[in-house]
C-alpha cells in the first residue's frame, strides 16, 4: 500500500565499512510497526540480479540482524514509515554511477491468510559510502 | 473522564471524531507528525481522537512517560478528547506457531493498558480477535473501566457464523466491557471510483473494469468474478479488482438497529469526498440517520482510506478529504437533529 515509498531515493550508497556492496535505505509498505520476526524477506535484485539473501542485512534504528536473526525477533520492531537500512555485499565494488534496484518486502500479517507486503523498483545513482570523498 | 460534546442538536448525542489513521500517508513521509495530525482534527471542529498506537507511538509497545505527558498536554492545547485506541492481535508472531490463547490474552491486556494510559475508554479489537480471546480479555477490559469492540469489518456483517459467535459472547459478558464497532465499509453501495480508476492506470482493460463494477453495483452475483474474468482473458490488475468486489459488501444500515446496544463507536471509512461534498461510495445520508433513530450516542470516527489508491497519480491531500467528510457528517447530524 505504500510500494511507491519502499526505496527511498536519497538513501543508495556504497558500503560504510569499505566491504564491496552497498546501501539502500528502505521503508516497509505498511500503515503500522512490525515486530521484527513479521517480516518475512526483504529481497534485493539489483541491475537484475538477485542479491542472495544471506548476503543481506537489516539495519533497524542502528542494530544489524541477519535474516536467518529476524524471524526470532519479537522485541525490536520497524516502525511505520521509519527507514531502515538494507545493507548487501557483493563480489565486486558497485560501479559508480546510476543502478537499477527493485525490492520486494513479504510481510506475515496475522489478519491475513496470504502474506503482504509490496515491490518497488527504481534506478537511483549510487552515492559514496559515509566517510569517502565525494 | 467527559465524554466529546455533541457537535449539534439535541435529538442525539452523537460525536465526532478522527482515527489518525486517516493521516497515514502524511504520516508515514513524515510530513506531518503526531501533534500535527491532532492540530488538524481540531482545526476542522471534530474533537474526538482515534489512535493505532502502533503506527503513532514510536517505540511501541513501550510507552514512555514522556509520551503519555505530551499526549494529554496535546489534549489539553487542542481541546480534544481520546475516544479509542486500535489494537492488532499478531497471532502469527512466530513463523512457525500461533500464540496461545494466553499469550493472545496479555497482548489484548497490554493493550488495554496502553489506553488507559491515553485516556480512551475503548479499544478497537481488529476482525481477527477470535470470540475466546474476546471473552479472556473482557474482565481485564471490565477492572480498567475499557470497552473491547469488535470492528465488523467487510467481508463480515451481522449475520456471518464469525460475528454471530461473537455476538453470543457479547450477550454473555454484557455490552458495558464487549460490543462492536462497525466500519462503514460494510455499506459500500457503489464500487469506489478510486479503486476502479487506479485498476484503470494500472492497465485494466476497461471492459472488464466496466464489467467488474456494474457487477458490484447491480448487487450481482460477485462470488464467480474472478473466474469469469479469467475466461475473459484478464490478468493479475483485472483478477485483484474482482477480488475487490468480493471483498466489499453491501449491507442495509437499518441492519445496525438490532444491534444498537452493543455499538460503542462507529468507523466511518470513506474512500472518495468529491466536491460536492458527498460520499461516492457509501451513502452517509442513510447511515446517520439510522444511528440518530438508534440513540447511537457515541463517536463518528472518521476512516480515510482512498489514501493508497490515489497516490500513484495524485498528491495526497488527507487533511482535505477528512475536512470534508467531517463536514459531510456535521450537516447530516445537524439536519436529522
Amino acid at each position: 500500500m505504500f510500494d511507491k515509498y519502499i526505496i527511498c531515493e536519497d538513501g543508495f550508497r556504497a558500503r560504510r565499512d569499505g566491504r564491496p556492496g552497498g546501501e539502500l535505505d528502505v521503508r516497509m509498505p505498511y500503515y503500522r510497526g512490525l515486530f521484527l520476526s513479521m517480516v518475512e524477506a526483504v529481497d534485493l535484485v539489483l541491475d537484475d540480479r538477485a542479491v542472495p539473501r544471506e548476503h543481506t542485512t537489516l539495519i533497524v534504528h542502528g542494530t544489524t540482524y541477519t535474516f536467518d536473526e529476524m524471524p526470532h525477533v519479537t522485541d525490536d520492531r520497524w516502525e511505520m514509515g521509519e527507514r531502515a537500512v538494507l545493507a548487501f555485499e557483493t563480489d565486486e565494488p558497485l560501479t559508480p554511477g546510476e543502478h537499477d534496484v527493485a525490492v520486494s518486502i513479504r510481510l506475515r500479517i496475522s489478519y491475513m491468510p496470504v502474506p503482504g507486503g509490496g515491490h518497488s523498483r527504481k534506478r537511483l545513482p549510487l552515492a559514496p559510502g559515509a566517510g569517502e570523498a565525494a | 473522564m467527559t465524554p466529546p460534546t455533541p457537535t449539534s442538536g439535541s435529538r442525539h448525542a452523537i460525536s465526532r471524531g478522527v482515527s489518525l489513521y486517516s493521516f497515514q500517508e502524511e504520516y508515514f513521509l513524515r510530513t506531518m507528525s503526531v501533534e500535527d495530525c491532532v492540530a488538524a482534527v481540531a482545526d476542522m471542529g471534530a474533537r474526538g481522537i482515534e489512535v493505532i498506537p502502533e503506527q503513532s507511538i514510536p517505540g511501541y509497545p513501550v510507552l514512555t512517560d514522556a509520551f503519555v505527558t505530551r499526549w494529554h498536554h496535546w489534549m489539553r492545547a487542542y481541546g480534544t478528547t481520546p475516544v479509542a485506541t486500535n489494537a492488532f492481535l499478531d497471532t502469527k508472531l512466530h513463523p512457525d506457531r500461533r500464540l496461545t490463547l494466553d499469550e493472545q490474552t496479555s497482548s489484548v491486556r497490554r493493550d488495554i493498558d496502553i489506553a488507559v494510559r491515553l485516556g480512551a475508554p475503548i479499544v478497537k479489537a481488529t476482525i481477527n480477535f477470535s470470540p475466546e480471546v474476546m471473552e479472556a480479555a473482557a474482565p481485564y477490559a471490565e477492572e480498567h473501566g475499557v470497552q473491547l469492540l469488535l470492528e465488523v469489518h467487510a467481508p463480515f456483517h451481522y449475520r456471518h457464523p464469525w460475528i454471530v459467535e461473537h455476538l453470543e459472547v457479547m450477550d454473555r459478558v454484557g455490552a458495558h466491557v464487549l460490543g462492536l464497532m462497525p466500519d462503514m465499509g460494510i455499506h459500500v453501495r457503489r464500487f469506489p471510483r478510486v479503486v476502479s480508476d487506479r485498476a484503470l492506470r494500472d492497465g485494466a482493460r476497461p471492459e472488464l473494469v466496466d464489467f467488474i463494477v456494474r457487477t458490484y453495483d447491480d448487487r450481482g452475483d460477485t462470488h464467480a468474478l474472478m473466474d469469469i474474468v479469467n475466461y475473459r482473458g484478464g490478468g493479475p490488475v483485472e483478477f485483484a479488482l474482482a477480488r475487490q468486489a468480493t471483498h466489499y459488501i453491501w449491507t442495509d444500515p437499518k441492519e445496525m438497529l438490532a444491534h444498537m446496544p452493543f455499538i460503542g463507536h462507529v468507523q466511518a471509512k470513506f474512500y472518495e469526498m468529491t466536491d460536492d461534498g458527498g460520499e461516492y461510495s457509501i451513502p452517509y445520508e442513510e447511515i446517520v440517520p439510522v444511528l440518530v433513530e438508534g440513540g447511537f450516542a457515541g463517536c463518528l470516527s472518521s476512516e480515510y482510506e482512498g489514501n493508497r489508491h490515489i497516490q500513484d497519480a495524485y498528491d495526497v491531500d488527507s487533511v482535505e478529504q477528512v475536512r470534508r467528510q467531517q463536514s459531510m457528517l456535521d450537516r447530516l447530524l445537524g439536519e436529522t437533529a
